[in-house]
């Protein structure tokens, strides 16, 4: 019989099927296709454009379609500053995701607020909605935004299909004050 | 301005005989006339401006607030930047007025324009445009509870933990 070993597939005797779990499987399908919402204010979002541009190429990785409806989107891109005053829209955004869901922030003032260490900007988006991966740079280049998303990409194929419903998440949920309809 | 069809020296001369001593200084730093006005009459002399056949400076380019907290009674100045386009003119009003009652007339009456210019002096400066159809914040987020551009607050943002102020310069 084949075995499930370090996460890789194996094949029985090459007879045309193969084993893995559900968790895999559904992980796998949900890192190839998703569908990411970019939330662009500045110039990491024109790196952005870049990185979806044909020399670099999401698409490449299932993300043909960016969702400019966060219902439909598991991803939210966040490249660019946040000013206090649009903190609110974005955490909106952010609640309107379905889950399963992920936060990529792309750059310098989305991960810290950069350079505007001012009154009026947000000192990092992670002090309203929980971020998944942080991408350095001011702003990065398409092969960093390119590595945030393969790294994007590794933690939803090892997630649990019934993430949402741990304590953990639960509790990190909790800790930003955002409601969740899962008991 | 060199283009000008009209000097400084004329626009100057011609103001002062209408206006006499409320023309309280005038300087001319880059070729550009600037007027300082006691703060009661800054109303009356840009409507005349406006509407004098000769200068017809009727084109707001710019309002602003400016902060000298060391200037007793003279706390703030309210700059007006107004442009003949008729006579490719420009002319500076400067009116200061105390931190105790930091008020001046609203000149939407004369520039439509002039509208969110006071209220975005008034979010960053808390300057009172009395006569304002709607004085509230412009660009700030409705519920902050300062005037962020006084000099007496701080720029940087202060719930930051994770700076050294030897290392940043705070």
């Amino acid at each position: 019989m084949g075995k499930i070993t370090d996460g890789k597939v194996e094949t029985i005797d090459y007879q045309g099927f193969q084993l893995t779990t559900l968790d895999k499987a559904i992980g796998a399908a949900r890192a190839n296709s998703m569908w990411p919402l970019p939330f662009a204010t500045s110039c990491c979002g024109i790196e952005y454009m870049a990185t979806m541009g044909s020399n670099y190429d999401l698409a490449r990785f299932g993300m043909e379609r960016m969702s400019f409806s966060p219902r439909q989107a598991d991803l939210l891109i966040v490249a660019g500053t946040i000013s206090k005053k649009l903190a609110p829209i974005l955490r909106q955004v952010y609640e309107q995701m379905a889950e399963p869901k992920w936060v990529l922030s792309v750059g310098a003032c989305a991960s810290s607020g950069g350079i505007f260490d001012t009154y009026s900007v947000l000192q990092g988006i992670d002090r309203i909605i929980p971020v998944d991966v942080y991408v350095p740079g001011c702003p990065p280049r398409p092969e960093q935004i390119i590595d945030g998303i393969m790294n994007i990409h590794a933690l939803v194929k090892q997630e649990s299909l019934r993430r949402r419903y741990s304590d953990k998440y639960k509790s990190m949920l909790n800790d930003y004050n955002i409601e969740t309809d899962v008991k | 301005m060199s283009n000008s069809t009209i000097t400084n020296e004329f626009a100057l001369a011609r103001l002062s005989a209408k206006f006499g001593d409320k023309i309280i200084s005038s300087e001319t730093p880059f070729d550009l006339l600037t007027i300082e006005v006691p703060s009661a009459d800054a109303h009356e002399i840009i409507q005349w401006l406006k509407e004098d056949e000769v200068l017809k400076v009727s084109y707001l380019t710019n309002l602003g607030g400016v902060h000298y907290p060391t200037d007793k009674d003279r706390e703030f100045a309210v700059v007006y930047h107004i442009h003949s386009l008729v006579n490719n003119f420009r002319i500076r009003v400067k009116a200061f007025i105390p931190l105790g009652n930091p008020a001046i007339a609203t000149i939407t009456d004369i520039f439509v324009g002039a509208n969110w210019m006071e209220r975005e002096t008034f979010d960053f400066y808390g300057i009172i445009f009395t006569g304002h159809p709607n004085l509230k914040r412009i660009l700030n987020e409705e519920d902050m509870d300062y005037h962020p551009m006084r000099k007496e607050y701080q720029l940087e943002d202060d719930t930051r933990q994770d700076k050294d102020n030897r290392f940043f310069g705070r």
